[in-house]
């Protein structure tokens, strides 16, 4: 095998060292009956030409490439990555590291961090930014679970318009400690209704920006109804990319801010690894988990990074730790550092219009198409609900089978009163020519 | 000299907005094709103060971040508890397919049939190698992946009507094991190690009740011993109702040797990243799998992936389950990796993998015994912890020598854990380590000591030819600068 | 680290069995943590603080001192009510190393019950407690 090195020899003269005869006698501290006398039931290994082979095989069985035309994100969505990004981020002193708790050969991850956790605090509008999470969901119940503990309540209240998968995660994460979530209905514009707040005794409120249907929230009256209540304000969003032109949370008074970041330069890939955001105001910083990088300087009196207020973490805090969290997603954190430096300042405002005029025009095909929708007047970024027209479901189908095309996510799955509804979404990167022949396929049925 | 130690190429280099410049951008935007659409004033932000840069700052600045790091592909990393084994590149290749990168996790099951195909085969692979029944993949790292089978363990007692306050964590534990206890609303209760450096079955037993939900254990432990008690001690817990949790961190010293279900362990997580060779990245992304055994399998994490017919599907209709974990699958791309990793090993290529990890780690205690103390004189598994106590009467430290160890081109292993013993100086070597390497690291630590005696200032002052010296950690503490 | 002949224990004060120290000033408890617990922990760099106004009981923990690298609980010497807590530490926790009597007190209490005081020991006892 290509990764072993020991010859016959070298195993000879080890063992020897050792004062062991052979390779299994190092196993004797394992009582016979503890060890297993089959051989592990896995198929043959494969050269790396085979394995080549076979892993072609699973690409072919999965409808999808670069090539393939997305308009469906709902948490997960198709943006351009620069090569240059993809390139250096497989570079792999990068790569093969470490958590970097040995800042003297570390500085590469520790600058990096510190740059992103700077530029993730200036996209959110917030003071602090953490080195990251596994994802939006995650970081979300984090957030929540931060709130009841200082706030010493047993209940968070939850927008109904959050994303789908993290409400269930955070009842996941909250149930065991006796706490519950409560949510938020939605209005007619397809909105969070804040007047509809449980009277309960809450937490925090938690809501999404653009929501789950992809319709920008009434963010003031959200920091309103927090304040009325003397709750922590968390705002969450699954896409990144429309904070290069929407008012951050953190401008609006978010309390904690939990994002997902898959959109600055990283692979849908099914799913995952996304990024999870986590920031806070100053006077969170100490609750925040996870790790942060801060700046200080070294014997010499240059300029150095280190992972730092590391009290609050599971390895010196132990069972009084806030989280368990260890590894975070640190090489995506690094990647969505190299996308927001390369995109800059005129580039992210840049993209992020070009998706909003995407979604616009798409929407205005699709009415044309005849297609309707529920919450026509509400402002959205590059997602919006379309109710679909009879047949439609068939022509989808045939659309990605076809031509790989993903025309819409149905959501009457989630929202049952929301049959025949489709969530659309449209990147930069969706053609013009790509939503006329949409429009077209629809119409001809 | 025979160590890889040089101070190499190091640029000095700023942060990003130092470099920016008012009007430059580094990535290529083709004009719209459609009508510009303004949003309404009253949701746009007025300003985003990030970097201006063009394309060859941007990658300038980031290779000059990147030699300022130390990586498996840079030389040997034996960080204890961490197996930094090497990482394979053709897993990177087979990760980053088109198709595989590419595919959206809401596209639909009947067009993601390879992807599902690929996470239910990976999950059987698991299951081969760990012996349970069932292997959730949705854990997004090791301490996600404890969480998830202490929720387990919640669930299974929940639906018993016979809920528990407490979990025992013995004090050679991880800190993710007690911070996941306290999650799950449980309150942990130490169990000691003893003086043998494994748990006892009395000393479990004293300690076992019928308010307790189970126990955590680390096996290899981090000391680097078999728990050999293991089977016994499972035993008295499972006697009072209890569970016992496996942590896998250590399951590279024991593939195809011991399968963890078969000694009494219950739910065990895996860190893909560790014993699969997925990359660490620099602090993840990660993935830690969890297997259990088919009592507690209607408690996993949804959705499960099924095959019905020769078709793979999603399902999220488990009414015991602990719920959702992460927003989609889990970590697809490290499991990609992982896959692809197993397959090009082989049962018998695991089995090697573990056998010269043990022999590496091994050779390493033997060769170094004389030159450091050595707490527990014991065959070790796949790792082994020396401290500073030789080194104490000159006033140096394992801080010291793991500092200078950079200066010799090796990373340091992990010090100061496990906490049962002082000074630790914890070495996992991993199996990808030749002979001449784990040699020419003897002689730097041999070196090292021999400079310890003869002139500790080198040692004090150590690292000496890396990018900076030691950091002060004291004022990033105190007056946090957590941003630029 | 001090030996513990070294280590700068007022008369005056009484001290608790986590290294706490507490005096009376006015019929309140000022309190504090000693030299040998500034000294065990290394350089502070932050301090956990109640909210004035909070009740505590005897023995409670009710704060934490952190350094680079480990945490330590602080206890209440006393039942009472929170009147004050030293708002310099927010900026300056070094303070509790460079004058852990003075400038580096930590909290004021209003005590339930002064006679809880005799719970504590005096320098010899606790002295001898160090020693072991």
């Amino acid at each position: 095998m290509r990764y072993l090195p020991h010859t016959k020899e070298d195993i000879d003269s080890m063992l020897e060292k050792i004062g062991k005869p052979s390779i299994d006698s190092l196993f004797d501290s394992i009582p016979d009956q503890l060890k297993t006398n089959e051989p592990l039931d896995l198929p043959d290994a494969l050269t790396e030409w085979e394995l080549d082979e076979h892993m072609l095989g699973v690409e072919q069985s999965i409808i999808a490439s670069g090539q393939c035309t997305y308009f469906i994100g709902a948490g997960s969505y198709d943006h351009y990555i620069p090569h240059a990004v993809k390139y250096l981020i497989s570079r792999s002193e990068f790569m093969t590291a470490y958590t970097p708790y040995q800042p003297e050969v570390s500085q590469g991850t520790l600058q990096g961090i510190y740059e992103f956790q700077t530029m993730i605090a200036e996209l959110t509008g917030m003071d602090v930014a953490t080195a990251s999470h596994y994802d939006c969901g995650t970081a979300l119940a984090e957030a929540l679970l931060i709130a009841v503990r200082k706030k010493k309540k047993k209940k968070v209240a939850v927008s109904s318009l959050i994303h789908p998968a993290h409400k269930q995660i955070i009842n996941t994460y909250l149930a065991p400690g006796g706490y519950e979530l409560l949510e938020i209905p939605y209005n007619e514009k397809g909105l969070t209704d804040f007047s509809k707040v449980p009277d309960d005794d809450i937490a925090a409120i938690a809501v999404q920006s653009p929501n789950f249907f992809g319709n920008i929230e009434p963010m003031e009256l959200a920091k309103k109804a927090c304040d009325d209540k003397k709750v922590f304000f968390v705002a969450s969003f699954t896409e990144a990319m429309s904070l290069g032109l929407l008012k951050s949370p953190g401008s609006y008074g978010a309390d904690l801010v939990a994002g997902e970041g898959q959109s600055l330069g990283l692979a849908k890939s099914f799913g995952g690894p996304g990024l999870g955001l986590l920031a806070g105001t100053n006077k969170q910083m100490r609750n925040l988990p996870g790790r942060l990088v801060g700046k200080t300087t070294d014997t010499n009196g240059d300029r150095g990074y280190v992972l730092t207020l590391a009290t609050r973490e599971q390895h010196i805090r132990r069972e009084k730790a806030s989280s368990n969290i260890c590894s975070n997603n640190g090489l995506n954190a690094l990647t969505a550092a190299m996308y927001l430096a390369s995109a800059g300042k005129t580039g992210m405002r840049e993209i992020a219009q070009q998706n909003h005029d995407k979604a616009v025009y798409l929407k205005g095909k699709l009415s044309e198409a005849g297609f309707t929708f529920p919450f026509d007047e509400t402002p959205f970024f590059n997602e919006f609900i379309a109710k679909a027209p009879a047949g439609f479901a068939e022509t989808r189908k045939r659309l990605i089978r076809d031509r790989c095309i993903y025309a819409g996510l149905d959501i009457g799955t989630y929202f049952p009163d929301l049959k025949d509804h489709y969530l659309f979404c449209a990147t930069e990167k969706v053609k013009k020519e790509d939503m006329d022949n949409l429009a077209l396929e629809v119409k001809s049925l | 000299m025979n160590h890889p130690g040089t101070s190499g190429l190091i640029f000095r280099e700023p942060e990003l907005w130092e470099k920016s410049r008012a009007g430059r951008c580094a990535v290529s935007i083709p004009e719209s094709d459609v009508e510009r659409a303004p949003l309404n004033t009253e949701y746009t932000r007025d300003s985003l103060e990030l970097p201006e840069l063009y394309e060859v700052d941007m990658v300038r600045h980031y290779t000059r971040l990147s030699q300022w790091n130390f990586g498996i592909d840079s030389g040997m990393y034996p960080l204890g508890s961490c197996t930094m084994k090497y990482n394979p590149k053709t897993n990177e290749a087979q990760a980053s397919r088109d198709a595989l990168a590419s595919v959206h996790p809401l596209a639909g099951e009947e067009y993601t049939q390879g992807a599902l195909k690929l996470m239910y085969d990976l999950e059987r692979h698991l299951s081969a190698i760990t012996g349970y029944d069932a292997v959730t993949l949705q854990p997004a790292a090791g301490a996600h992946g404890e969480l998830a089978g202490m929720l387990i363990i919640h669930a299974y007692h929940e639906k018993n009507n016979d809920q528990r306050s407490k979990v025992i964590v013995p004090d050679t534990a991880h800190g993710t094991n007690p911070a996941s206890v306290t999650l799950c609303g449980y309150e942990s209760v130490n169990v000691d190690s003893g003086k043998g450096g494994i748990l006892t079955p009395e000393a479990v037993e004293a300690v076992m009740d019928e308010d307790t939900a189970g126990i955590m254990v680390t096996n290899p432990n981090t000391l680097g011993l078999f728990e050999r008690n293991i089977k016994e001690i499972a035993d008295i817990v499972h006697a009072k109702g209890g569970l016992v949790y496996g942590d896998g961190a250590n399951m590279n010293a024991i593939m195809g040797i011991v399968k963890p279900a078969d000694i009494g362990i219950d739910v065990l997580h895996l860190n893909l990243h560790k014993t699969f060779s997925t990359p660490h990245g620099g602090g993840g992304p990660g993935s830690g799998p969890v297997g259990v055994t088919s009592a507690l399998e209607p408690f996993l994490p949804v959705p499960v992936v099924e095959k019905n017919n020769d078709l793979y599907t999603l399902n999220l209709d488990r009414p015991d389950s602990i719920g959702r974990l992460h927003t989609f699958y889990g970590h697809f791309g490290i499991l990609v990796r992982a896959y692809s990793y197993i397959l090009s090993m082989g049962a018998e290529g695991l089995k090697n993998a573990s056998e010269y990890a043990v022999l590496n780690a091994n050779y390493l205690k033997e060769s170094l015994k004389k030159t450091m103390n050595l707490p527990f004189d014991l065959p070790c598994m796949h790792e082994c912890v020396f401290n500073d106590k030789n080194q104490q009467p000159f006033h140096v430290s394992t801080m010291d020598i793991a500092k200078r160890l950079l200066d010799y081109g090796f990373h340091p292993p992990t010090v100061y854990f496990p906490l049962v013993v002082e000074g630790s100086f914890m070495l996992e070597p991993t199996e990808t380590e030749s002979k001449e390497t784990l040699d020419q690291f003897v002689q730097a630590v041999e070196a090292i000591c021999r400079e310890a005696e003869e002139n500790p200032e080198i040692l004090h002052s150590a690292p000496n030819i890396t990018k900076v010296t030691r950091l002060d950690e004291v004022s990033a503490a105190r007056k946090p600068c957590l941003k630029g | 680290m001090k030996e513990i002949q070294d280590l700068n224990l007022p008369e005056e004060l009484k001290y608790s069995k986590d290294h706490e120290w507490a005096k009376q000033v006015n019929g309140n408890i000022i309190m504090g943590i000693d030299d040998y617990a500034q000294d065990q922990l290394g350089e502070i760099v932050f301090v956990e603080m109640p909210e004035v106004g909070d009740t505590l009981s005897q023995g409670d923990e009710f704060g934490s001192l952190e350094s680079v690298k480990a945490v330590s609980e602080i206890y209440a010497p006393v039942s009472g009510e929170v009147v004050k807590i030293n708002e310099d530490l927010e900026e300056s926790p070094e303070l509790v190393n460079e004058s852990c009597y003075d400038k580096g007190w930590i909290i004021e209490i209003k005590p339930d019950d002064l006679s809880e005081l005799d719970n504590l020991m005096d320098k010899k006892a606790y002295y001898e407690m160090l020693k072991g």
